[in-house]
């Protein structure tokens, strides 16, 4: 199993991060990812799977890695989520957006905002200031100095795994992590 | 790209200095007048990263030079440019680009088929396209980093950022 892991995580887990779940779990998954893109769209559903199947032995954290120049609207859904959590709402438009990829322009961000009682005009024009960019930015070198290389990609108490990320399989590692 | 070759070429040594090359660039213009292609001597000054890969269209090419394509800025704070080659002609470079949204400069190793891949160790004989090569070549033209990943694996930027630091540092 060791060999489905390569490079070190360079930045921990720390209070600028988004952390779901049990702060003393005893797994913890990190996903650099693009919320434009496909795969990580895929992977969402999974995660959330793992994320019941494990429960409080799970804490899942998000990192964006947004490749804003092939993905249109990546900065800005990116930047969406980053401001929903100025109003507690991280997960909420996390999750909102995974679930509606083929809808990621600026009006429909905006109405996610909206749908969890965030005021749309005051969301947008914070979206216009790019106020967020330096975090997504400094998400991104993060993954970059960690050796991401696309998304998903997805580290495991603090080594990059490269092997399989479909459910079986990964639920499979993730059991045997908490076993070993 | 899949586990077709094994890993037996050794890319040009740390300290050597760059083979010179001349290239078309992949902008869809095939008349070789001298504005279509590009040379060592063209980024005299700069830091330069050279990305040998294998085909435009593969799925870790696609997602290595989008990487790239995206970290063009932050290679741009240390001084440095980053060209992308492959065997791939001019027409199949743009189709890739503009498909893709990119702007990253990519080169045609096309006629004679991979003739500088080959002066930088970067040629799979047997499949007939470029290794998966990075180098990251200084400003007095010699090379800095050399590495030839396997076909499959994108090898991602950490070490090509690692060396451009360490080159501003002295």
């Amino acid at each position: 199993m060791d060999n489905l892991f390569s490079y070190d995580l360079e930045v921990p887990v720390n209070d600028n991060d988004h952390i779901a779940g049990n702060s003393n779990a005893k797994i913890t998954l990190i996903e650099y990812g693009d919320y434009q893109c496909p795969h990580c769209g895929r992977a969402y559903p999974i995660v959330k799977k793992l994320q019941e199947d494990f429960n409080s032995d799970l804490r899942f954290v998000f990192r964006n890695f947004p490749l804003t120049q092939i993905h249109e609207y990546a900065f800005e859904a990116a930047e969406s989520a980053e401001l929903a959590d100025k109003y507690g709402k991280f997960w909420e438009m996390h999750d909102k957006i995974f679930e509606n990829q083929d809808k990621l322009d600026v009006p429909h961000l905006v109405s996610f905002a909206e749908s969890f009682g965030i005021n749309g005009t005051e969301f947008f024009n914070r979206l216009e200031t790019k106020e967020m960019a330096p975090k997504i930015k400094s998400d991104f070198m993060s993954g970059v100095e960690s050796g991401v290389n696309g998304t998903p990609s997805f580290f495991i108490n603090g080594k990059k795994y490269e092997g399989s990320w479909e459910y079986d399989d990964f639920k499979e590692i993730l059991n045997y992590l908490l076993k070993k | 790209m899949s586990n077709q070759s094994k890993n037996t070429l050794i890319p040009l040594a740390v300290g050597v200095k760059a083979p010179d090359f001349k290239l078309q660039i992949g902008n869809g213009d095939l008349n070789p007048v001298p504005e279509n292609f590009k040379n060592l001597g063209d980024y005299k000054g700069k830091n330069l990263i050279l990305a040998f890969y294998p085909a435009d269209w593969s799925a870790v090419c696609g997602s290595q030079i989008a990487l790239y394509n995206e970290l063009i800025p932050t290679f741009r704070e240390y001084d440095a440019e980053i060209i992308g080659i492959s065997v791939d002609g001019v027409f199949c470079h743009k189709a890739f680009k503009e498909t893709n949204n990119m702007a990253i400069e990519l080169l045609c190793d096309f006629e004679p088929k991979g003739k500088y891949s080959r002066d930088y160790k970067s040629y799979n004989e047997q499949l007939g396209l470029c290794e998966r090569a990075l180098y990251v070549i200084d400003k007095e033209g010699v090379i800095r980093y050399s590495y030839i990943s396997p076909m499959s694996v994108n090898p991602g930027a950490k070490e090509l950022l690692s060396t451009l630091k360490s080159i501003q540092n002295g």
